[in-house]
């Protein structure tokens, strides 16, 4: 078998993904106000906070399914410009995960995890399919390759989902709330994928309200309010002493 | 045993015993019944009568229909050729013959979900030339046939087929474009669109035909049958486009956002995400839509082209025969309803796979 081609290796000493100074509005929303944030390369982020407080538009701008109205975001060295040229490198170098997997219903399994390699001409049919098998396989679901989504549960999907994503061979994984559309006996299938990939070493960004994740995989957990960046520390400080009485008031309702 | 029939559902009554209640179960059925069955009868059995019995087939000469109180078929057989082929040189008709069988062998052999590739776009820009080059002829010996003396199943068939067929990729730009966000593109689909459907099908063949002449220099002006032909392609678009618009909007935004994010391009998207989705949802409406344009290819009789209709007409006008103008319309009838039914259960049989697939 031969080894389909990787994308050119991002440099080790660079921030996998550096935002500075982002503000975003929706037409008179602002629901972006100023935010800034390195990650390192290999660093997992929980981004958590109450709905509409912008966690999900952030995550959205490093992969520029939202367009900022002022700041930077570099992601892999790659700064996001109107260029189609870098937005399509920084799409391929960060993979997503969505809340309600979006995956396609009119192609099997297999072929929503060779589509976009293929066409994006990172591997061919036989390359393309050989590393979808593999990933599958991780996420452990290669069984149900020839199924279409729509036969599947909605944890299994969630995980062909990230089975998909990687095939991309990002550098970065982008999740938008991955478990928050799954009936509870389907949470812990993905959470258990995403551990298992975290320990692979792969950077990630998770909005997540799951905080045993948090807990278990997280390098710093971040807490956004209103389109701020409200506190962010390693998860034993974040839950043990939160620093601010929003993060406090907004812990205590999600733990008890 | 009891318990076992608790847990099954009661069988369904169904076959012939639910048939015969609902149509004798009460008074008032049996009357409706009755009612329905004599009115049938009354309409069904003197068109047999006409049809059938009475009728005449054999042979194919004037004089087989005098004295005849049903139907002169005869009149069909001595003119099938006239009806198919209009004016066209009768020591040439086989061209349009063959255009015409050709063209039905290619039509059925493109609507197979297998021949979906690129080849098959390669096929028709080969098979298009080639028959109208057999049409026109003026080469290797044959005639040249103007398209003045074109007519009947030939005229309807490439009518049909550029005109649907150029139609739909023309009608997938246009929806797309009316949801672009460059605001000049979206203006001038939204611009094209509105007109086009504003506008009487008859009074854009007008248009075509009487002043696009008197707007053109002649050397830009193509022939009466191509302006014709034009038309019918832009008035198609224009539906088809809005149709497919509605199966664009039935597609979540999020399975876009889901390709965007994997690094597709924005024709990569539409193509292989957006579209197949899209389409699968409107077949429906799509097989509507190109059924009621394949009849509109007989509107161009009224700015004299000779289709289906008006070569059938003109069979009429011989007046060695009694006009048995009834037969000719049904057996138009038959070839139109042969054609737009086929197509019918080729859609319904894509809808059905498309369903499985889901």
């Amino acid at each position: 078998m031969k080894q389909a081609a990787s994308p050119p290796a991002p440099d080790p000493a660079q921030p996998a993904v550096r935002i500075q100074g982002l503000h975003k509005w929706y037409d008179g929303f602002h629901a972006l106000r100023g935010i800034d944030l390195e990650v390192a390369r290999g660093e997992r982020i929980v981004i958590c906070g109450p709905s509409g407080s912008g966690k999900s538009t952030l995550i959205r701008c490093i992969n520029q399914l939202e367009r900022h109205e002022a700041g930077a975001v570099t992601v892999d060295g790659r700064e996001a410009t109107a260029d189609p040229k870098a937005l399509q490198a920084i799409r391929r170098a960060a993979g997503m995960v969505f809340q309600s997997f979006n995956l396609f219903p009119h192609l099997t399994v297999l072929q929503n995890c060779t589509l976009a390699p293929v066409q994006t001409g990172l591997a061919t049919r036989a390359e393309a399919d050989a590393l979808a098998m593999s990933y599958l396989e991780r996420v452990r679901i290669a069984e149900q390759a020839l199924k279409h989504p729509a036969q599947l549960s909605g944890g299994q999907q969630q995980r062909v989902a990230i089975a998909r994503a990687l095939c991309m061979r990002p550098s970065i994984m982008l999740f938008d709330e991955p478990t928050s559309a799954l009936d509870p006996e389907m949470v812990k299938e993905v959470l258990d994928t995403m551990i298992a990939l975290a320990a692979d070493g792969m950077t990630m960004l998770a909005v997540t309200h799951e905080m045993g994740f948090a807990r278990q995989v997280a390098d710093r957990v971040i807490f956004m309010d209103e389109g701020r960046i409200v506190e962010a520390g390693p998860p034993e400080d974040f839950f043990a002493r939160p620093q601010h009485e929003r993060t406090r008031t907004f812990l205590g309702q999600l733990l008890h | 045993m009891t318990q076992a029939s608790a847990l099954s559902p009661p069988p369904t009554p169904r076959g012939l015993r639910v048939a015969l209640r609902g149509l004798f179960g009460s008074p008032g059925n049996i009357v409706l019944t009755l009612a329905v069955l004599w009115a049938a009868w009354s309409v069904a059995a003197p068109f047999f009568r006409w049809a059938v019995l009475d009728a005449v087939i054999w042979p194919a000469q004037p004089a087989a229909c005098r004295d005849v109180d049903g139907a002169c078929w005869s009149f069909v057989v001595a003119k099938s050729g006239q009806i198919l082929f209009g004016i066209y040189p009768i020591e040439e008709r086989w061209r349009p013959l063959l255009v015409s069988l050709g063209l039905l062998v290619l039509i059925g052999y493109s609507l197979r979900p297998p021949a979906w590739r690129p080849s098959l776009a390669a096929i028709w820009a080969i098979a298009l030339p080639a028959v109208l080059l057999l049409m026109f002829g003026g080469f290797a010996g044959l005639s040249y046939v103007a398209t003045t003396m074109w007519g009947g199943l030939p005229v309807t068939l490439i009518l049909t087929v550029t005109a649907v067929g150029g139609a739909f990729p023309l009608a997938i730009f246009l929806a797309l474009g009316r949801q672009s966000e460059l605001p000049a593109i979206r203006g001038l689909c939204i611009g094209f669109i509105e007109l086009t459907r504003a506008l009487p099908l008859l009074s854009i063949l007008f248009i075509a035909s009487i002043m696009l002449p008197l707007l053109l220099p002649e050397w830009l002006l193509p022939d009466k049958f191509f302006r014709a032909m034009i038309a019918l392609l832009l008035f198609a678009a224009a539906y088809l486009a809005e149709v497919i618009r509605g199966g664009l909007q039935a597609v979540p935004a999020g399975q876009a956002e889901a390709a965007q994010a994997l690094g597709l391009g924005y024709w990569q998207i539409q193509r292989e995400v957006v579209l197949p989705q899209a389409l699968a949802v409107v077949i429906p409406s799509l097989t509507n839509t190109i059924i009621v344009m394949i009849k509109n290819t007989s509107l161009v009789l009224v700015v004299g082209l000779f289709d289906l209709i008006s070569s059938g007409r003109a069979a009429l006008a011989d007046p060695e025969w009694s006009s048995p103008a009834m037969e000719t319309y049904l057996f138009i009838a038959l070839i139109y309803f042969g054609l737009c039914f086929g197509f019918g259960r080729f859609a319904a049989g894509l809808e059905q796979r498309s369903r499985i697939s889901q």
